[in-house]
């Protein structure tokens, strides 16, 4: 280690956490678009019981509760609205903040401890303890066969404490592009036959008018975000470039060698939580490794494993799976990619 | 070895799974509801019972070098018992539990009471402590048993208390749950254990004196 004098950046945790919210502020603004008053009470109340429930753990472990105020944990809230399917009753929307936060977070130390990230982990228990609840998404209300109308604040309330009864649940949902080409896969369909009937469009699913979780529809907006996070020099560009190359890759070569059982590359990579993956939980600094190629690795590593679940695992997304697995293998990375000393 | 003691070490102090951390295997592995654990818990419990009991009265006639491999054939014997009469009794559990019951075998908490405990005392102490042991190692068995059955399906041996409109937990139920409930159980254990040690320390000295230095 170096000894001191550092000379300070002048960076705070707390002006980076609020560029990181000023970066996610185009995809929630799309999810506004999208889901109108409701993307607006579940992303509510995602910050809120987040930041309730960073205040109970603060106060339980006798930490002090000025980091309370450094935006953490209300950029955890966010991250959380924003991976939840829109038609997540309360219930859920305050449980999974409280999960990312307590189990996420608190529980291994605090900020810059925890090795999984915490929005993530609380997707995932939330998908395998409600996998109903996590796999029906909402149509949005810029399309035409949208049924709930989402721009009627007394509706959206309704709809988020009381749920959408069961007669209605076909009429108000729709597949996903990833949900739809799995099932028809399983039918024996081809893939060009499923994006046909989908009528999937590329340029739909670049501005995000598709079904989804609330802020990873639009890759668009996410990359606005983006932009800003590298102008900043928040995260490199290591990450989310190995990552998506890596989808793309393996997509194309599969996609060449047998059309009809693999989608391709343009379809991977504007479906699904890939890109809002790949910019903002992958690149999160506590949860990935520190040196160049470490990065590398580690973008390529959550590639093959995105791209290998999307395509033979049951589930048909496999994004924050693929981003947590690696978020495993990060001290092994980081162990095997120490830079030289120099002079040694 | 005061025979209460010996009943505090096997049900709390030195539980097997609370504070040794032994018989993880069953203990993730078959305790999707309560009443498994019960079974599992009671299976092990007369397994230790009859090994204690042999391995205290043969223990001075086994030479020392070879008494694993006897304190094993012992253990394996009254395991193929267990897992004959329950599969002719208990038919339905012995599916469930299917191939954890064989491998109460290899249940180091059994193997270890006969090593540190049967083999050095009276016929009666052994029998006392596999009680003890194989009680604190059902508690355990039931309590997270318990937890994950009241979290994953809202029910309790069968019964349900949530009623209908209870989302269950599914994760409670699948392997994470078990590890994560179980994470929670030995948290809580720790902070019962905490609590009173440190009632027990002021008791011991009830008048700190002033001029002490301040901790």
């Amino acid at each position: 280690m170096f000894s001191s004098p550092h000379i300070h950046g002048g960076d705070s945790i707390r002006k980076q956490m609020l560029t990181v919210i000023l970066a996610l502020m185009p995809a929630t603004f799309m999810s506004v678009y999208l889901f109108g008053w409701l993307a607006c009470l579940v992303l509510t109340c995602c910050i809120l019981s987040s930041v309730l429930s960073e205040y109970i753990c603060l106060k339980l472990m006798d930490r002090r509760k000025r980091s309370l105020l450094d935006g953490s944990a209300a950029l955890t809230g966010l991250f959380v609205g924003l991976v939840l399917p829109v038609l997540v009753p309360w219930w859920m929307a305050i449980l999974g903040s409280a999960l990312a936060i307590v189990l996420g977070k608190q529980l291994y130390g605090g900020l810059g401890y925890n090795p999984f990230n915490p929005a993530l982990t609380a997707r995932i228990i939330l998908l395998i303890s409600f996998p109903v609840y996590m796999t029906s998404w909402a149509i949005p209300m810029p399309l035409e066969q949208a049924a709930i109308n989402f721009y009627d604040f007394s509706a959206c309330w309704q709809v988020f404490f009381t749920g959408v009864s069961a007669s209605a649940f076909d009429a108000v949902s729709m597949a996903t592009p990833l949900g739809h080409v799995k099932t028809a896969l399983t039918q024996q369909q081809t893939v060009s036959e499923a994006l046909a009937s989908y009528q999937y469009q590329p340029w739909q699913a670049f501005i995000g008018l598709e079904a989804g979780s609330l802020g990873e529809t639009s890759v668009l907006a996410i990359l606005l975000g983006a932009a800003l996070l590298l102008g900043r020099n928040l995260i490199s560009w290591h990450i989310p470039t190995a990552y998506i190359l890596t989808v793309a890759l393996l997509a194309t070569v599969f996609n060449l060698i047998e059309p009809d059982r693999y989608a391709p590359a343009l379809f991977h990579v504007l479906a699904g939580g890939l890109v809002l993956c790949a910019f903002f939980m992958a690149t999160d600094p506590v949860t990935s490794p520190v040196t160049p190629i470490g990065q590398l690795v580690f973008g390529i590593g959550c590639g093959v494993i995105t791209w290998c679940i999307r395509t033979y695992a049951n589930y048909p997304e496999g994004a924050m799976f693929a981003v947590v697995v690696m978020n495993c293998a990060v001290p092994l990375i980081d162990h095997y990619c120490r830079p030289r000393v120099y002079g040694r | 070895m005061q025979q209460k003691e010996i009943i505090n070490n096997g049900l709390w102090h030195n539980n097997v799974v609370f504070s040794q951390l032994l018989g993880m295997c069953p203990l993730l592995g078959v305790t999707t509801s309560a009443e498994n654990g019960f079974w599992m818990g009671a299976a092990t419990l007369l397994v230790l019972l009859g090994s204690n009991f042999v391995v205290s009265l043969v223990r001075d006639w086994i030479p020392k070098n070879v008494r694993i491999p006897a304190y094993i054939i012992i253990i394996a014997s009254f395991v193929t018992i267990i897992d004959l009469s329950m599969n002719a009794w208990l038919h339905d559990m012995h599916m469930i539990l299917g191939l954890f019951i064989p491998l109460i075998v290899v249940n180091c908490s059994i193997l270890g009471r006969a090593e540190a405990f049967a083999s050095k005392n009276s016929v009666m102490d052994s029998l006392i402590d596999a009680l003890a042991t194989g009680a604190g190692f059902m508690l355990a068995l039931i309590a997270l048993g318990s937890v994950r059955e009241l979290l994953g399906k809202g029910e309790l041996f069968g019964f349900d208390l949530f009623g209908a409109n209870y989302p269950d937990v599914l994760m409670f139920i699948l392997p994470p749950g078990a590890f994560i409930a179980l994470a929670f159980i030995l948290a809580g254990v720790n902070i019962l254990n905490q609590y009173s040690k440190k009632r027990a320390d002021s008791a011991a000295q009830p008048n700190p004196s002033p001029q002490g230095q301040p901790s």
